[in-house]
Order: C-alpha cells, then sequence, then structure tokens
C-alpha cells in the first residue's frame, strides 16, 4: 500500500468525526429517551409526550440520519487523505 | 374462503418462492459459499440484513412485550437499532477492509494466535446456538397454530425448507431468500397495522397514528391509553419502568454492544464490494429494520386499546361503568378470536367469582382507592390470562380483519423465524468448517475440500438446530438474553480493541474476552442456575437477585463488557507489544484504499 499519506491526521479526522456520531448517539437515546425522558415527558409533540417519543420512534429515526451522515463525512475524509478505494 | 384454506396458499407460495430462489442461487465457490461472492449491492445487503436481524423474537414477541412493558419496552427499540451505529462506525466498514471470511478469523490473525481465534469460535458458537434455539421453537409454533400440524412436524418442515437453500447456496443462497423473507414480514407487519390504526385513530401511518387523537375519545390516544389502564389498575403506559431507569439505560445499552458484536449480524457486511458499501449499507439495514421498528410501538398500543376495550366495551365512554355488573362481556359471547386461542393454551379464562363475566385487570395494584373499588364491585381476581405473544399474531383477529391478512401474518412470523435461523446457520458452519477445520486441523484442504466441508458443517448445524427445536432444553427462555451477553462481553470489544487499539496485544485480548465471559456467566448462572439447570443458582452467594446495583441478569452484557476492557488494557500494560507488522495491518485495516475481494487466506 502507499505510506504517503498522513496516517495520524487521517485516524485524528477519523475520531473526531467519531466522538461526535457518538455523542449524538448517546444524547438522542440515553439521554433524551432514558434521563430526560421525565422532564420532556411534559412537552407534547403531535399527541406524543416527547421523552416518550425519543424512546419510541425519535432515537431510531436519528439513528438512520446518523449512520448516513457519518459514512458521508467518512468518504469526503478519505478522499482528503487520498486514500479512498481506487 | 375458508381461512385455513387462505393460510395454507399464501404460506406455500411463499415456501415455493424461497425453494425457486435457491435453485437459482446455488453456491460453486468458497467465496460464494461463505461471502456471496463479495458482490451484493448495499441496498440488497442492507434488506437481506434486516430479515437476517429481525427473528421471530421481533416479529412475534417484541410489539407483545411492549403493549405490557408502556415505556420501558422502548429499551429493546433503542437497544436493537442503536447497536447499528455502533456496526456502521466501530466495526462493519474495518472488518470489511480486513477482507476475510469470518469473524474468527479476524481475531486469530489481528492476535496472531490460534488460541484467540479458538475461543472467538467457542463464543460464537455458544451465542449462536442459544439464539437458534429460539427460533426453532418459534417455527414450530407458528406452524402448529397456522397450518394445524403437530409443532414437531412444523420444525420438520422448517428444517426441509431452511437445509434445501442453505446447504446448496450458502451465503449467497440466504442472502437472496431473506431479501424475499424481508419483503414477505415486513408486509405481514405493516398492512394489519394500518387498517388498525386507520379504525382507532383514521390516520393510516402508524408512526402518526400512535400520536393522533382516538376517534371515540377526541384525546391523543395515548392519552386515553393511560387512563383506560390506570382505570383497570395499571400503571401509566406512558411512563412505567422495568426495574430502575439505571437497569434501563445498562440493558438497553447491552442490547446495542450485544447487536453490534453478534457474528451472524457482522458477517453480512462481508458481503459487499467495498468499505464505502459497507458503511452505506449498515444504514440501508437500520432503514429497513426501522420500517417494523417504528410501526411496533404502535401495534403494541392499538392492541393493548383494542383488548380492553373488546374486554369492557365501554371503558372509553363511560369508565366508571367499568366496574357495574355489566361493566365486562359474558364469557359466552366472548369473539371468536378468544375462542380459536384458547386451544393453543396462550389464552386463558377463568372464572373466580362465579358471575359467567370475564374481569381482565391488574389484582396486583398498589393502588388502595382501585383496590377498593375492585373489591367493591365483587371481583376476586384478575380472571384472564393472555401470552403476550398473542398480540401479534391475533393481531389481525382481534380487529377483525379479512382473513387474507391473517394469513399473510402467518406467512411473516414463519419468514421472520427462518431467515434468522438461516443466517445463524451461516455463521455456526462458516466458523466450524473455516476456523476450525481448515484453520486448526487440516490447513492443507482444497477449496473443493472446504466448500464440501462447509455444506457438511450447514446441513450438520440444521439436524443440531432441529433437535434443539424438538427437544427444548428448559432453559430456552432465557437463552437469547445470553447470546447478547456473551456477544457484548466477549466478542464486541475483543474486535473493537483490534482496530482502535494498535498495542493491543494477543494476551490482553484473550484475558479480556475471557474474564468478561466468565463475570457474565457468573451473574447469569447465579440467577438461572449452572448452566440453566434447576435449583443450581447461588443467588446468596452475591447477595439476593439483581444484587448488583438493581441491575437483572439479561442486562447484565454491557457490565461484562466494561470487565473486559479494564482486564484487556491491565493486561496488555504488562505484556509485550504486538510485532510490528501487525502494527502495520492495524494502519492499514484502518483505510479504505486497496481494499479487495474478501478470501479466506491466513497469515499464517
Amino acid at each position: 500500500m502507499s505510506e504517503n499519506y498522513d496516517s495520524q491526521a487521517y485516524w485524528r479526522a477519523t475520531l473526531s468525526l467519531l466522538t461526535k456520531v457518538l455523542i449524538i448517539w448517546a444524547l438522542v437515546s440515553y439521554g433524551a429517551g432514558i434521563l430526560f425522558a421525565d422532564s420532556l415527558n411534559g412537552i407534547m409533540l403531535a399527541g406524543y409526550p416527547l421523552g416518550f417519543w425519543f424512546a419510541q420512534n425519535g432515537a431510531i429515526y436519528v439513528f438512520i440520519i446518523l449512520i448516513f451522515w457519518y459514512g458521508k463525512k467518512m468518504n469526503e475524509i478519505d478522499r482528503k487523505f487520498g486514500v479512498e478505494e481506487e | 374462503m375458508e381461512l385455513q384454506t387462505t393460510i395454507y396458499i399464501v404460506v406455500g407460495l411463499t415456501f415455493a418462492l424461497y425453494i425457486g430462489i435457491a435453485i437459482w442461487a446455488r453456491a460453486g465457490s468458497t467465496s460464494e459459499f461463505y461471502v456471496a461472492g463479495s458482490g451484493v449491492n448495499p441496498v440488497v445487503n442492507g434488506m437481506a440484513t434486516a430479515a437476517d436481524w429481525m427473528s421471530a423474537a421481533s416479529f412475534i414477541s417484541m410489539a407483545g412485550l411492549i403493549a405490557y412493558m408502556g415505556y420501558g419496552g422502548s429499551l429493546f427499540l433503542m437497544g436493537w437499532t442503536g447497536g447499528y451505529v455502533l456496526l456502521a462506525c466501530l466495526l462493519a466498514p474495518y472488518l470489511r477492509k480486513f477482507g476475510k471470511f469470518t469473524v474468527p478469523q479476524f481475531i486469530g490473525d489481528r492476535y496472531y494466535s490460534k488460541a484467540a481465534s479458538t475461543i472467538a469460535v467457542v463464543c460464537l458458537l455458544v451465542a449462536s446456538i442459544t439464539y437458534i434455539i429460539g427460533q426453532m421453537t418459534g417455527v414450530g409454533i407458528a406452524f402448529s397454530r397456522f397450518l394445524g400440524v403437530t409443532n414437531d412436524t412444523g420444525i420438520y418442515i422448517g428444517m426441509a425448507i431452511v437445509f434445501s437453500y442453505a446447504v446448496f447456496g450458502g451465503m449467497k443462497g440466504i442472502t437472496y431468500t431473506q431479501v424475499a423473507q424481508y419483503i414477505v414480514l415486513i408486509m405481514a407487519y405493516i398492512i394489519p397495522a394500518i387498517f388498525i390504526s386507520l379504525s382507532l385513530t383514521g390516520n393510516p401511518l402508524p408512526q402518526l397514528g400512535l400520536g393522533s387523537n382516538m376517534t371515540e375519545s377526541g384525546k391523543p390516544l395515548l392519552v386515553t391509553l393511560n387512563e383506560v389502564i390506570q382505570e383497570l389498575g395499571f400503571n401509566e403506559y406512558t411512563t412505567q419502568l422495568p426495574g430502575s431507569k439505571l437497569n434501563m439505560f445498562v440493558y438497553t445499552l447491552s442490547l446495542m454492544i450485544g447487536t453490534a458484536g453478534l457474528p451472524h449480524v457482522i458477517i453480512r457486511f462481508f458481503t459487499v464490494k467495498t468499505v464505502a458499501d459497507a458503511r452505506s449499507s449498515a444504514g440501508w439495514s437500520l432503514v429497513f429494520i426501522a420500517l417494523l421498528y417504528t410501526t411496533a410501538p404502535a401495534v403494541a398500543a392499538m392492541a393493548r386499546m383494542n383488548l380492553h376495550t373488546t374486554i369492557n366495551p365501554t371503558i372509553v365512554s363511560e369508565p366508571a361503568k367499568v366496574f357495574t355488573a355489566d361493566g365486562s362481556i359474558l364469557n359466552s359471547e366472548r369473539p371468536d378470536w378468544m375462542k380459536r386461542w384458547e386451544v393453543t393454551g396462550l389464552l386463558k379464562w377463568q372464572d373466580k367469582n362465579g358471575d359467567g363475566r370475564i374481569q381482565y385487570y391488574n389484582d396486583a395494584s398498589k393502588n388502595e382507592a382501585f383496590n377498593k373499588k375492585a373489591k367493591d364491585a365483587g371481583w376476586k381476581g384478575n380472571e384472564l390470562s393472555v401470552n403476550r405473544d398473542i398480540i401479534v399474531m391475533a393481531n389481525p383477529e382481534i380487529a377483525m380483519l379479512p382473513n387474507w391478512v391473517i394469513a399473510l401474518v402467518a406467512a411473516g412470523g414463519l419468514a421472520a423465524a427462518l431467515s434468522t435461523a438461516a443466517g445463524l446457520l451461516m455463521a455456526i458452519s462458516s466458523a466450524v468448517s473455516h476456523d476450525l477445520v481448515k484453520n486448526v486441523f487440516k490447513p492443507d484442504i482444497s477449496e473443493k475440500g472446504e466448500l464440501m466441508t462447509g455444506k457438511i458443517a450447514m446441513g450438520a448445524s440444521v439436524v443440531l438446530a432441529g433437535y434443539l427445536g424438538l427437544n427444548p432444553p428448559g432453559f430456552a427462555a432465557g437463552t437469547v438474553a445470553l447470546a447478547f451477553g456473551i456477544a457484548a462481553s466477549t466478542l464486541f470489544p475483543a474486535i473493537m480493541m483490534g482496530i482502535f487499539s494498535k498495542k493491543m496485544n494477543s494476551a490482553g485480548a484473550m484475558a479480556g474476552m475471557v474474564s468478561g465471559l466468565a463475570v457474565t456467566l457468573f451473574y447469569v448462572f447465579a440467577h438461572k442456575g449452572i448452566f440453566f439447570i434447576k435449583g443450581t443458582g447461588y443467588l446468596e452467594l452475591i447477595g439476593g437477585a439483581n444484587s448488583f446495583f438493581g441491575i437483572t441478569p439479561e442486562a447484565f452484557g454491557a457490565i461484562g463488557a466494561g470487565v473486559n476492557f479494564i482486564v484487556a488494557f491491565a493486561v496488555d500494560k504488562v505484556t509485550k507489544e504486538p510485532p510490528a507488522y501487525i502494527q502495520q495491518m492495524v494502519e492499514n485495516v484502518r483505510i479504505p484504499r486497496g481494499s479487495k475481494a474478501v478470501t479466506g487466506d491466513h497469515y499464517h
């Protein structure tokens, strides 16, 4: 394989993206869906108590967006460092 | 047309479809057998992964669990989907880049040790075999209820179907049948949900219907449901908890980590062409899974509502009338679906107060005011026991939907169980033929010989799964939780550290896997008995049930994973760092460039 890319910078960029993804992942499920669910339940969103909605529907929608966003960003990082698939 | 005839026709057509695909997709090489030739489109793979993942538990049991656990049931919804985020960004792309047939092979190569790979094979086999028992019993139940054959005959038919495409088609046959099975199961799940959502709320989309106003009460459905079940002494639907918040938190985490670590899910990502495809395929998997998982909460709440309004027809319009003499229906006037399910024993009525009517309420309520009302009404205890698995299977009957919808649900339940069983069989047989026979016992085996070994291992696995389905060990119910616990506490940490820590060495990884497994088994066995043998539990030794901060044994996988990480890093610190070529290999796995077709070659 080619050695002419900055492997440390590449890995830093990857980990920084990963950190963002995992923070959002934890916020919507463990945060909004569990820890803060009781206080969010005071707010009604289209007939749903908000905390309950996050736990049963909302978190799943965010997970999907997260994975596609992660895939798109990773492809950009790969190209930036010239390590994408030929 | 008769219901039974319709069911035979619909189920027969789906089976003909699966066998047709099996004939078309035979495997001619080990690459086709293990990873479907690594040329599967990411969207198609996503669909196959969704069918692989959504088992009899997701299709038949989950909505029923949520119906009775209410908000607490969210732990299944978040736990079994959130794992895909971990899979997509921590494991799948890197394992695809690594480019080998099996999970134990990654662990063996990365930790330059046959012992490490053998530990991984053992963990994989225990997790997958315990998981498959539940699938086979699910197949038996679905067949016996819907086709009117005995449980045993049902399992034999199921074995024959899976055998026909798994043995000859390997991963290639399994992948394309799973796509067909996904389409069958998702239609079977969503169509009744649309009908029910329409009739209760006027909104055809179940995801929105659950938030809509209920036609009968003019108030949001969830608000009405809360009122209805509290009137009957149950806890409020939208807030009730499984134990403590901490337990729910840890349980959800265990399911997420376990999902990401289950080998039969991971190997699905070896079938796509590129690393970028592996990333997007994980997203597509979750899209297809979410179609069912975001419908399930609506199915759960609406089925619960329908069940209560069937027993107490006036509970929504005049709640207080429930406590009067004619508040609940006469048993002699109960609907036909109740009679049909009574035959299976999953629904039971016992007239405790001898009034000929069905009282269905929470007789263990802690609400004194409610208990007094129940006592004054002459109720002598709850009279109806409803097995939770009925909720999905009987849902179309409860809502009085046409026969073809009921037949479709039967076909969907079978598709869910068969597709997951096939995926598990694939993980088991590739671990046996590739990681044990080829790697350990007979490294010089030819490609043709290995393909034959793979097919024999697959055939043997089908027979073993069938045997376990016919003679389910007494512990069958607890085993799926164990599979998640093992995947979470052994495989997930080992793979993750293999990618994210260049310096993790073989001693650290092995010590981590063994201690993660030991701690998890120790806690589970304390509650459920040593190897699930009744009476051998040792709760007094650990200070009573759920003694570790109130965490239930099902939720313990995340704790096991934590132990794995800590032990691995501690041992790693005091032992020699991995050789330079391994560190270079990790460096190489981290970037997509240079990804190749998946092969079975070993480094040593």
